[in-house]
């Protein structure tokens, strides 16, 4: 590291592009917290990576050439850094009933409630994907994917700090106490949980951490989409800056389910079999496995968007907190009174469709959108699958399979959109969903391998290195 | 690399779709919309891509790094690349020679002689590198914009070539007080010249590069280097007084100055104990260098260093003008091998920085062999080509193909090139 003059500036523990040194208080509430972050990260943090320096990207401003700084960094001295995208001084609300009043640059006291609680839930699934997938490093199938987790975990924690830094800012006392609560909170709890559903689930290997960062992160991408719309603009600018490093989280779940998907095949070619037991005997995992996986993250992941109707929902757009997924791109009145959408239920048996007005159903639009999104990445492993010559597709599952939330909350249905029966689903369970069979092989084949340019057998290595660099780079050094 | 049309070919932008996850970074990142997409894929624009690099490095995929040569008339279109479920191959080389119909229009011009046609344009500029050497520190770059510009005291001012002379080049440092301004060698940084230009604008900010360590050109103290030539006259030779540099060769002990940066993130040394560093230079461009050696000189001092070659090509009109003359000499032979080349000492032949290159070939050679040896290339825009053209020379010469070493040292950021 270049030599720093003695007296440690905060603005460089803390790059910003917020003007930290110039608000005294607010330096001095991110002090304090500081300390505590720090030790939830030693406490429940990436398990044995202390002494390693780890080939990462760090931000150190928003322009080009500053967000995306390469070097080896000990993950505990990573610059955990404040910054907004920069502002449009003439941005306007663009949605909502507040449609072309300038956009806010406070917290309009009508709307503090609900924007703090949209900033604490959005805020407590960082730290919390670090929980979950804190013990991933001791089963790593590479360096390069180590470095990849590494990576993400450290930018879960830089979009922590972004919104402790709105809560710091904008909430008073209310925010200080929020942002102490986010380090005291902890996936999987019993007594005090995360927020939300699927970041308490566990992430027990490779296999699911993939999935996770495809699907999951993808919930990142949407939901922080539709704040980046916002009215209450530092949210807007924040959040739009964090979609730029969300790209590299689904990057690795993308290319990872990928990669499983490319070895698994090769071994069905080079044993010329489809079956699963010899493919499993290879050391690879199986399609059908894989498919199970895809139906439980997929299927968790959508209850994230929250209930189909949701007058919630319905207030957070009308007041201007958040929009839809690309709000401007849309060509209508960005009020959306009167306009309905079409929501399922289940009637006597039947999946049915309904109308419902649009504005309570925008959590099923927001939803719908990510549906799309991810069906087209399941077609590009289809397209591995493909060209290996293999007949198998994968699909993501109905909609209403495997729900908690909302309308469609416990009703059985099979991947396929049937409703089925208790004893049909209780006898077909464990071929829509893994079973703890399917759990123990995964795990069996989890062993960690972290010499340079080596790949465990389960997993083709990369098309190329980070940041261009080889794929039997360097990318974390240990000792 | 950009999109200049060279010829009637490009080298267009493209998209891997294969690779591309579709995250839309490259697309909020672009500073002139090049690129844009549909539900299938992300694409670039030809006609508006102008091969800034911006969107290189946050890809996360490394799927927007890609380039084909095509003739522009030939570029592939929108359309076409939302349609793509594969990049398609590179086009062969006769495929890229424009057929006289659609470059010349059907008229008894008569036409052109082209120049050697059998070679495709040697482009200097295509053979550096845009990523540092792997082992080099972390660089912090645009700390301080036009908006929040540092000042810095200048604490020293000396004319460090002969006095009397055409030209003057003045070591200047700069302290930043109690301001962080962590540097490395290599980088640069921006003087904001006070007042404004003929329009009532506020001068645009110049560039200098750093002279000195990354631990200050006093270890310890929070100051750096700047090699400034005091410009008299322009390219062209008519006399004008340059804005920045004459106020920097004449700012006193004490005056402060408006600074910005740093800037650069790939012309920067290599850390590892066995890397050599080639280091090519014409006048200013000395900056750099003196910062690299400083900094093997401290590393070795405190032996910490042992290992890695260093070999210096210098050049300068004469030996009263080259920056830093008496300080090279008391380097110790064997630390740093140096060279030095003038191009109007009276009465002798004039040599050039290439001139060198050229006569050193067999150690270059053996240097050019080994993966640790980095080169370096800063100073005047006209020496690059030259320069570039040697280093081709002296590899072929000892049987090193240029199209895979060239490539090699540019992909593992081994060759820079900074020239002004
Ligand atoms: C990456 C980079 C690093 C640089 N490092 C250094 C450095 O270490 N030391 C250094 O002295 N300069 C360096 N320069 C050049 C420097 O930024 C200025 O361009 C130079 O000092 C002239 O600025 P000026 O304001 O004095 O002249 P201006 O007022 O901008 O220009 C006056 C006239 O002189 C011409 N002119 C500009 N530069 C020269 C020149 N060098 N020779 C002849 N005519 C010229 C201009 O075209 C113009 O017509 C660097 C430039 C770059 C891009
Ligand atoms: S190279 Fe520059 S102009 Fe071209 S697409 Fe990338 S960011 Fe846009
Ligand atoms: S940044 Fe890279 S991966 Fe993302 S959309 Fe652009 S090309 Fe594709």
């Amino acid at each position: 590291m270049s030599a720093l003059p003695s007296t440690m500036n905060y603005s460089d523990k803390i790059p910003n592009n917020v003007n930290l040194s110039e608000d005294r208080t607010l330096q001095r509430a991110l002090e304090q917290w500081q300390p505590n972050f720090i030790n939830w990260w030693d406490d429940v943090g990436p398990e044995g990576s202390t002494n390693h320096d780890v080939y990462l990207r760090t931000a150190v401003s928003v322009d080009p050439q500053g967000w995306a700084q390469f070097g080896h960094v000990k993950m505990r001295d990573y610059r955990w850094g404040i910054f907004l995208n920069p502002g449009d001084a003439e941005r306007k609300v663009h949605f909502g009933d507040s449609l072309g009043e300038k956009v806010w640059q406070d917290v309009p006291g009508e709307h503090r409630a609900n924007l703090r609680r949209i900033i604490v839930t959005q805020g407590d699934t960082e730290p919390a994907s670090v929980e979950q997938q804190r013990h991933l490093g001791l089963t790593a199938p590479s360096m390069y994917d180590l470095r990849n987790l590494f990576q993400i975990n450290v930018e879960e924690g830089r979009h922590l700090w972004a919104m402790v830094y709105l809560l710091h800012k904008h909430f008073g006392r209310d925010g200080r106490e929020e942002a102490d609560a986010l380090l005291q909170r902890t996936s999987g709890d019993q007594d005090n949980p995360r927020i939300l559903g699927a970041f308490n689930e566990k992430t027990p290997d490779w296999l699911a951490f993939f999935m996770f960062t495809y699907f999951t992160d993808r919930d990142g991408k949407f939901q922080l989409a539709a704040l980046a719309e916002s009215a209450f603009d530092p949210l807007a600018r924040t959040t739009k800056f964090m979609l730029t490093e969300e790209a590299h989280h689904m990057f690795v779940g993308e290319s990872g389910v990928s990669r499983v998907i490319a070895r698994t095949c090769q071994v069905m070619n080079e044993l010329k079999t489809d079956d699963a037991q010899k493919i499993r005997a290879a050391g690879a995992i199986d399609l059908a496995t894989i498919q199970r996986y895809l139906n439980f993250h997929y299927s968790v992941t959508i209850d994230l968007f929250g209930a189909d109707q949701s007058s919630n929902a319905a207030i957070f757009y009308s007041s201007g907190l958040k929009g839809r997924y690309e709000e401007g791109k849309r060509e209508d009145d960005h009020l959306l009174k009167g306009q309905t959408y079409k929501v399922l239920e289940v009637k006597e048996g039947q999946l049915v469709e309904k109308d419902v007005p649009m504005l309570n159903a925008l959590n099923e639009v927001l939803r719908d959108d990510f549906i799309k999104d991810s069906v087209a990445g399941v077609n590009r492993w289809n397209k591995v699958i493909e060209k290996a010559g293999i007949p198998t597709r994968l699909s993501v599952p109905h909609k209403a399979f495997n729900r908690q939330i909302g309308a469609l909350a416990g009703i059985k249905m099979s991947p396929d959109g049937r409703v089925v029966n208790a004893v049909e689903w209780a006898a077909k369970q464990d071929e829509w969903l893994p079973s703890s069979e399917d759990f123990a092989f995964v795990a069996s084949l989890m062993g960690r391998v972290v010499e340079p340019g080596k790949f465990a057998g389960w997993i083709s290595p990369p098309v190329m290195g980070i940041n261009r660099q080889p794929i039997d780079f360097e990318y974390v050094r240990f000792g | 690399m950009d999109m200049a049309v060279e010829a009637g070919v490009i080298n267009q932008h493209l998209i891997d779709p294969e690779i591309c996850i579709r995250c839309n970074t490259c697309e909020a990142i672009c500073p002139v919309n090049a690129i844009t997409h549909d539900d299938n894929n992300y694409v670039v624009r030809a006609d508006v891509c102008n091969g800034c690099m911006a969107c290189i490095s946050p890809c996360p995929t490394g799927s927007i790094d890609n380039w084909r040569k095509v003739l522009v008339t030939k570029a592939y279109s929108i359309e076409e690349q939302l349609s793509w479920e594969v990049l398609p191959a590179p086009l062969p080389e006769e495929q890229l020679v424009a057929t006289p119909s659609l470059a010349a229009p059907a008229t008894i011009t008569p036409p052109v002689p082209a120049a050697a046609p059998a070679e495709a344009v040697f482009r200097s500029s295509d053979w550096g590198a845009t990523v540092p050497p792997w082992s080099a520190a972390r660089a912090f770059t645009n700390l301080y914009g036009p908006k929040n510009a540092v000042t810095a005291t200048v604490v020293g001012n000396y004319n460090c070539t002969e006095a009397g002379f055409e030209s003057e080049t003045h070591h200047i440092v700069l302290d930043f007080g109690s301001m962080p301004f962590p540097v490395l060698e290599g980088q640069s940084i921006g003087v904001i010249p006070p007042g404004s230009d003929a329009l009532g604008k506020p001068h645009v900010a110049r560039q200098y590069s750093i002279a000195s360590s990354r631990n200050g050109e006093r270890p310890g103290y929070n100051n750096l280097a700047l090699t400034v030539k005091r410009v008299t006259q322009d390219h062209q030779g008519n006399a004008v007084r340059g804005i920045a540099s004459n106020y920097l060769c004449d700012a006193k002990v004490g005056d402060t100055v408006r600074v910005i940066g740093p800037f650069g993130h790939s012309f920067l040394m290599p850390n590892h104990p066995r890397s050599n560093i080639v280091m090519v230079c014409t006048g200013t461009g000395s900056a750099p260098m003196r910062a690299m050696t400083e900094w093997r000189r401290r590393l070795r001092a405190s032996g910490k260093f042992e290992g890695g070659k260093l070999m210096l090509f210098f050049g300068a009109r004469s030996q009263q003008e080259l920056p830093y003359f008496g300080p090279l000499q008391s380097l110790p032979k064997d630390f740093i091998d140096i060279h030095l080349a003038y191009s109007r000492t009276p009465g002798a032949p004039k040599r050039y920085v290439q001139d060198l290159l050229h006569e050193r070939a067999a150690d270059l050679a053996e240097l050019l062999r080994d993966g640790s040896t980095h080169i370096y290339v800063c100073g005047l825009k006209s020496m690059e080509e030259g320069v570039v053209l040697a280093l081709r020379d002296v590899a072929e010469g000892a049987g090193l193909p240029w199209e895979t070493l060239g490539a090699t040292l540019k992909r593992e950021g081994r060759l820079h090139l900074e020239t002004y």
